[in-house]
C-alpha cells in the first residue's frame, strides 16, 4: 500500500492514466500540437478537431449543447469570468448580488472585489446542515439583483445544494444563476436542461483530469451574456480569449468521458465506503458528522472530534493525508468558516477533518483510516484538557476563556 | 506543514503528561488559552517543601507546537525553583524547538502557562513563598 493514504480528492485527484495518454498525444512533433486558430493547414484542423470532440465530450457529460463550454483554466477563472463578466454586462439592471457565506474563495474574493467597485452583496447563511434554502434566496431578491451564486456542492463538507429550486426561483424573475460546480461535476449527475443554471464552473483537476484546466457553461437558452475578463484573439466566441491548450482540453474531455461512463456503479462503492469510514468512527463518544447526512458527495465526509484540535489530529494520522478543511484555507490558523458559518462552536470548528476519496480508494484504505483514527483521538484526548473537564462534566461554556 | 524534528520527538513522546489535584495546596495550576483559538494548555508544577518543583504535569489541547511547547516546559522547570522557573522565556522555547513564526504563540502560551502556575501557587501560600506554605501546612 502507497503511503500515506491519499483521502484528500476533494482538494486534487491524480489524473487517471487513460487521459494522461490522450494528453501526452498532444504535444510533442509527432503528435497534436498545433494551434487550433491555424485555419491554413492541417495542424491546425486536427487541433481544432481534438478540441471539438472534448468540447462535445464535457458538454455531453452535463447534458449541455457543445457551444455553451468556454473553455477556462479553471474553476477560479470561471467563478470570476462568469460573476464579474454578467455583473459588468447587466450592471445597468442593478447591482445586487446574492451568494452564501460558505461559498469557495473564488466566489467570495470575486464579490468581495465588486463590493469594491460599487455592487451590493448579500451573503446568506446556510442552515445547520449546510445547505442553502432556495427560500432564504427568494426572500434576499430585490428588484435591483442581477445575479445569484450559490454553489452546487460545497468543498469542505460535501453537502450538495438545491440547485434546481434556486433555478426556478431566479428564472422565473430573469435573474442570471451562477453555480459554481467544481465539486459537483463528474461526481454526481448534473443536467443542465433540468437545473435552470445560467452559468456553471467546471474543473478538469476534480475528476481525474489536469490542473489548469476549467470549463464555464455560459447558457444559450435563455441566452446568458457575459462581459470578457480576458481579452485578445476573440476566442471561445469572445468570452475568453488566449490559445487553446489542446493537451489540457483532450484531457478534460477524456476525463468526462470515463466519469459519465462510471459515475453511477463507482457513486454506489464510493457511498459504501463513505459509510463504512463513518461507521467506523461514529460509536466514538463526541463525534460529530458536519453537513447534511444524505445530500452530500459520495466520497465525502466531513467529521469533528471533540476536544482534539484538528491539525495535532493530522499530524498524528501521518498515513493518511487529509486535511482539516480546505486546502485553500488550511495555510491559516483560522478554524473554517464554512464549519462557523455552521453554526459550529469554535471547538467544533478546530476539531474537524475533511476525508474525500475516489476512483482509487479501496476498502483496505478505509479500513485503516479507521483503526488510525480511533488510536489518534483516544491518544489526543489523553492529552487534552478539556477531554478531562468534558469527562468531569464541566460545561466548558460556563468556563471564562482568555482569549489570546 | 513540515515540523521539527525535536517537536516531532516531543509530540510522539510527550513528557510528563497528566493532572495533579488542584486543590493541593503544593501544587500550582495554569491553565490559559481558549478553545476559540485551537489552544488550551494546563501545566501544572508541585513543590516540595523547599520550594523547588519536584514534579510537573501538562495536558494541552492545541497544535503539535503546542503540546511539544508545554512537555518540553515541563521537563524544564523539574529541579527549579519559582524563580528559575519563572525566568524561562518564550524565546528560550523557540530556539529549542526551532519553532517556525507561525508557531511562536504557542512559546508564548508556554510561558503564560508556567507564571499562571507559579501565581497559583503563590496565592494558595498567601505569603508567596513555599517554605511559609510548608509551614503553615
Amino acid at each position: 500500500m502507497q503511503l500515506p493514504i491519499y483521502l484528500d480528492y476533494s482538494a486534487t485527484t491524480p489524473v487517471d492514466p487513460r487521459v494522461a495518454e490522450k494528453m501526452s498525444e498532444c504535444l510533442t512533433q509527432e503528435g497534436n500540437f498545433g494551434n487550433a486558430a491555424s485555419r491554413s493547414h492541417p495542424y491546425g484542423w486536427r487541433a481544432e478537431e481534438a478540441i471539438e470532440n472534448a468540447r462535445a465530450q464535457v458538454a455531453e457529460l452535463i447534458n449541455a449543447d457543445p457551444r455553451e463550454i468556454v473553455w477556462t483554466s479553471g474553476a477560479t477563472e470561471s467563478d470570476n469570468l462568469a460573476i464579474k463578466g454578467a455583473a459588468h454586462f447587466y450592471h445597468k439592471k442593478g447591482k445586487h448580488i446574492i451568494t452564501s457565506t460558505i461559498e469557495h474563495k473564488a466566489v467570495l474574493d470575486t464579490c468581495r472585489q465588486l463590493e469594491r467597485e460599487g455592487y451590493d452583496i448579500t451573503y446568506l447563511a446556510p442552515g445547520e446542515h449546510g445547505l442553502t434554502d432556495p427560500a432564504v434566496v427568494e426572500a434576499a431578491i430585490r428588484e435591483d439583483t442581477i445575479l445569484v451564486s450559490i454553489m452546487h456542492a460545497n468543498n469542505e463538507i460535501g453537502v450538495i445544494n438545491d440547485i434546481a429550486a434556486i433555478g426556478k426561483i431566479t428564472r422565473a424573475r430573469k435573474i442570471i444563476f451562477h453555480s459554481d460546480g467544481a465539486q459537483s461535476t463528474g461526481k454526481i449527475p448534473v443536467d443542465m436542461s433540468s437545473l435552470n443554471v445560467d452559468l456553471y464552473s467546471m474543473s478538469a483537476h476534480k475528476m481525474y483530469g489536469p490542473k489548469g484546466m476549467g470549463a464555464l457553461y455560459v447558457s444559450r437558452k435563455p441566452r446568458v451574456r457575459i462581459e470578457a475578463q480576458m481579452h485578445g484573439g476573440g476566442h471561445e466566441r469572445g468570452m475568453r480569449s488566449g490559445t487553446l491548450a489542446t493537451h489540457q482540453i483532450v484531457g478534460f474531455g477524456e476525463a468526462a468521458r470515463i466519469a459519465q461512463e462510471t459515475m453511477t456503479e463507482e457513486n454506489k462503492r464510493l457511498i459504501g465506503l463513505r459509510q463504512k469510514l463513518w461507521d467506523g468512527v461514529s460509536d466514538m463518544e463526541e463525534v460529530y458528522l458536519n453537513g447534511h447526512a444524505e445530500q452530500r458527495l459520495p466520497g465525502s465526509l466531513n467529521v469533528s472530534f471533540n476536544f482534539v484540535e484538528g491539525e495535532s489530529l493530522i499530524m498524528a494520522l501521518k498515513d493518511l493525508a487529509i486535511s482539516s478543511g480546505s486546502a485553500c484555507t488550511s495555510a491559516s490558523l483560522e478554524p473554517s468558516y464554512v464549519l462557523r458559518a455552521l453554526g459550529r462552536t469554535d471547538e467544533l470548528a478546530h476539531s474537524s477533518l475533511r476525508f474525500s476519496f475516489g476512483r482509487y480508494t479501496t476498502e483496505e484504505h478505509i479500513d485503516t483510516a479507521i483503526t488510525q483514527l480511533r488510536m489518534a483521538v483516544e491518544k489526543l484526548r489523553d492529552l487534552s484538557p478539556l477531554w478531562d473537564m468534558f469527562k468531569d462534566g464541566v460545561d466548558l461554556d460556563s468556563v471564562k476563556w482568555a482569549a489570546h | 506543514m513540515a515540523y521539527g524534528e525535536k517537536v516531532l520527538d516531543h509530540y510522539e513522546n510527550p513528557r510528563n503528561v497528566g493532572k495533579m489535584d488542584v486543590n493541593d495546596s503544593f501544587v500550582g495550576t495554569g491553565m490559559v488559552g481558549a478553545p476559540a483559538c485551537g489552544d488550551v494548555m494546563r501545566l501544572q508544577i508541585r513543590v516540595n517543601d523547599d520550594g523547588v518543583i519536584e514534579d510537573a504535569k501538562f495536558k494541552t489541547y492545541g497544535c503539535g507546537s503546542a503540546i511539544a511547547s508545554s512537555s518540553l516546559l515541563t521537563e524544564w522547570v523539574k529541579g527549579k525553583t519559582l524563580d528559575e522557573a519563572a525566568a524561562i522565556k518564550n524565546s528560550d522555547i523557540v530556539e529549542e524547538l526551532a519553532l517556525p513564526p507561525v508557531k511562536i504563540h504557542c512559546s508564548v502560551l508556554a510561558e503564560d502557562a508556567i507564571k499562571a502556575a507559579i501565581a497559583d501557587l503563590k496565592s494558595k501560600a498567601g505569603t508567596g513563598s513555599a517554605a511559609n506554605k510548608a509551614s503553615a501546612g
